[in-house]
């Protein structure tokens, strides 16, 4: 998980420096390795074949400066190739008709259609102020019409009810006339997730869309899909007019091939990401950032989103009024910081999302575990409140009173207390007048080198 | 929804229509070197490649079957591809036939606590319903326990698997503890000597810590009472999974101690050659897969006629 694609790119160009020009000779192993690294992502074996030529066509007389080292230099062609191929940043969604305008969404079981039907219906009525109902054909499944029952409301959507007596053609008509009383201006529909090969269910949706005549005809596809992600979006967008995807499940820790695979097969662009369980999770795409996390180059815009959502602001500025008016650092905020690192998904995550963190030697990944934050946290839980604030106070009877009550031993304790001492001595720095300057300008040099990775620390 | 015509086809009838299509991509490759019994060169080596990439045997482990025909062709003991196909289908079976277990609930255990885990959409519900058809038939008496207490409306899908069966449910709502429903269904089941015990859990993705902790005490607490429980744990994986189904084995395995693997919508066009790769690098028991919606779909796991139907059985 943590060799990073430059790295195995360099090797393939290991002595190339020399050379001026990349030519199809010189490249055929990195393009190789190219090629592993998709089908590792989960591109489809056809995407990646038209890629890797693309890539070679691309890349083919390019001349290696000196400067730069031909992996990260070539990693760039294959990014720049790959956020081509994505296309354009966050199409909107096409509302330019008579409302209610209609939404019909497709996809596989278990895709997240129904989910993403809450999360759109929220999307349009938060940012766009439209009026929403929703509707469900689904009469297959167990309880998917109350399912989105209870999203409807918890998203402040129009619930048209629907019943699984009922004909999914007839349920949508009927919707329609419903919405228009409604005087809604958008109505998505909600469909019974179907394998592509059966033929009945997608005749069934074929003539909801015949029906129906959506502006938008949304593909829902997991981003956790293999190679079957190209079968299914040629068969899905030969039966049907698609106008957009969107993939779902992007929070874990795949890779998400799949966004290329679609895009390439459909031609269709990519509208949404679902990012998260709750209702408020789906994000406009970007196609960048699909690219950087396909070739697992980390994914530091998303990370620097989600700390903005999930790290409590209030804390946060509390401790930097605190640290300004030169009040030391507590263990109390120590625990806060650790408390914000788990809440942001562990440091596991975090690693992951960073850019370089491949260049880590394999050892020290393992090392980092989310154990050892608890473990701290757990330490600093059984302090009393005085020791926290004025941690000289602990001696060693103290010691072993809160190893005992944390179910640690002493040199745990102090371990602890080591590390809070370091990280009070930064806060200092930082806290210095000019400190926090001094440190962004040490910053903005690293960016100056074009974002390239820490160099590899043996 | 489906064909009825087509249901007395038995097993390797349904197993190879689901699997039809995976038999379109690797036979397409396999059967082109069948003809005329060629030599093998590179070409057909990269076909054969390319036929198990496609099905989402993944580089690695592709790599590894490879390797193992590659001395045996250099020695000549494979000098063509009739001969190639059937060493791949015997590397093939042989991965995955030590995976092959017939799932019984223990009867020594009153209640045996079967747990069903797995990543958003995987079909734990459906999977847990069809199970629970499976049993009752079979004549246990059965107790289902809502724990996927997040997804809206996931306690009445499994009270209408529950009603169809003739199944006590037992829940307590959407955004109830998921621990307290398990222990409660558990407890209830000891009370009356009821056989098992099929618990569902919210779908999580692997990565997120905090859920997984969640899921592990959703298992801490079924073996309050019982040390030995759960006596199952069941993660139930979707066939297009890609190569992230190997990280949530690992994942859930570290949470929750994955005891067997279900594998669901087989009957599509998505293969699950990830199987393979799965069964290099963790090998665990497979207990079912789905070959289709109804309920008689869900199969025992067979290697051989697993293989075969992905072979196209020439």
């Amino acid at each position: 998980m943590f060799d990073s694609l430059s790295d195995r790119l360099t090797n393939t160009l290991r002595g190339l420096s020399g050379k001026a020009r990349l030519t199809e000779e010189n490249i055929a192993d990195t393009l190789r390795e190219v090629r592993r690294a998709l089908l590792e992502a989960d591109v489809a074996l056809p995407v990646v074949k038209d890629f890797v030529d693309a890539v070679s066509r691309r890349a083919v007389g390019v001349t290696v400066s000196s400067a730069l080292n031909p992996g990260e230099e070539f990693v760039k062609i294959v990014h720049a190739q790959l956020v081509e191929l994505m296309g354009e940043d966050n199409d909107e969604l096409n509302l330019n008709a008579k409302p209610p305008v209609v939404i019909l969404m497709a996809g596989l079981q278990g895709a997240g259609k129904t989910t993403t039907v809450a999360k759109l219906a929220r999307y349009l009525a938060e940012r766009q102020k439209k009026k929403v109902s929703v509707v469900s054909a689904d009469v297959y499944r167990p309880a998917a019409i109350t399912q989105l029952q209870t999203l409807a409301a918890e998203v402040g959507a129009t619930f048209i009810e629907s019943s699984t007596d009922e004909k999914p053609l007839a349920i949508a008509e009927r919707a329609v006339a419903t919405a228009r009383t409604q005087f809604a201006d958008v109505l998505i529909v909600d469909t019974a997730g179907r394998l592509a090969i059966d033929d009945a269910m997608m005749a069934e949706i074929q003539s909801l869309q015949g029906a129906l005549q959506p502006t938008e005809t949304l593909f829902v596809v997991d981003a956790m899909t293999g190679q079957d992600a190209a079968n299914t979006a040629k068969a899905f967008n030969d039966a049907l007019t698609l106008t957009g995807v969107v993939l779902a499940k992007t929070d874990g820790d795949a890779r998400g091939g799949a966004a290329l695979s679609v895009r390439a097969i459909t031609g269709k662009p990519i509208k949404f990401l679902g990012v998260g369980e709750k209702v408020d999770a789906l994000e406009p795409f970007h196609s960048d950032r699909i690219a950087s996390r396909i070739l697992g180059m980390g994914d530091i815009l998303s990370l620097i989103e989600e700390a903005e959502r999930k790290v409590d602001k209030q804390k946060a500025q509390r401790l930097a009024k605190k640290m300004s008016r030169g009040k030391k650092f507590d263990l109390e905020d120590f625990r806060d910081q650790l408390q914000q690192m788990s809440n942001m998904g562990g440091v596991g995550s975090l690693l992951d999302k960073l850019p370089g963190m491949g260049q880590l030697p394999a050892g020290v990944a393992d090392q980092v575990d989310d154990g050892m934050f608890k473990k701290m946290e757990v330490i600093i839980s059984s302090m009393t409140p005085h020791e926290r604030r004025y941690p000289d106070v602990i001696n060693g009877s103290r010691k072993q009173r809160i190893a005992r009550g944390s179910g640690t031993a002493v040199p745990d304790v102090n371990r602890l207390l080591k590390q809070h001492k370091q990280m009070q001595k930064m806060m200092k720095k930082v806290s210095k007048k000019g400190g926090m300057q001094k440190m962004m300008r040490g910053m903005q040099g690293l960016s100056q080198q074009g974002g390239r990775p820490m160099p590899r620390r043996r | 929804m489906s064909d009825e015509d087509d249901k007395g086809g038995g097993f390797f009838k349904r197993l190879s229509k689901g699997l039809s299509k995976t038999r379109g991509s690797l036979a397409a490759g396999v059967g082109n070197l069948i003809l005329g019994e060629k030599v093998i060169d590179e070409d057909v080596l990269e076909e054969l490649e390319t036929a198990l990439l496609l099905t989402d045997v993944g580089v690695e482990a592709t790599d590894k079957i490879m390797a193992s025909l590659t001395p045996r062709i250099k020695r000549k003991q494979l000098n063509n591809t009739v001969a190639l196909h059937a060493a791949l289908a015997d590397e093939l079976k042989a991965l995955l036939a030590p995976l092959e277990k017939p799932f019984c609930v223990d009867t020594e255990s009153k209640p045996c606590v079967v747990m069903f885990v797995g990543v958003n959409g995987a079909g734990k519900t459906t999977t847990l319903g069809k199970i629970a058809s499976h049993l009752t038939a079979q004549g246990r008496s059965l107790v289902l326990a809502a724990g996927d207490t997040f997804r809206a409306a996931a306690v009445e899908q499994l009270q209408e698997w529950g009603h169809r069966n003739a199944v006590e449910v037992i829940a307590q709502g959407q955004g109830a503890d998921s621990a307290s429903v398990v222990f409660d269904a558990v407890a209830s089941a000891r009370a009356r000597g009821i056989d098992v015990v099929l618990a569902d859990t919210a779908g999580r993705l692997q990565a997120k810590a905090n859920l997984m902790e969640e899921l592990s005490k959703v298992k801490r607490v079924m073996a309050r009472d019982d040390a030995s429980a759960p006596h199952e744990v069941l993660l139930v994986l979707d066939a297009g999974t890609g190569q992230n189904a190997l990280s949530q084995l690992d994942l859930f395995d570290q949470a929750v101690g994955v005891t067997g693997l279900v594998v669901t919508k087989l009957d599509g066009t998505a293969k699950a050659g990830v199987l393979f790769a799965l069964a290099a690098r963790n090998p665990k028991p497979i207990y079912f897969i789905g070959v289709g919606e109804g309920i008689e779909d869900l199969r025992p796991f067979d290697a051989d006629s697993f293989v075969d139907a992905l072979l196209g059985n020439l």
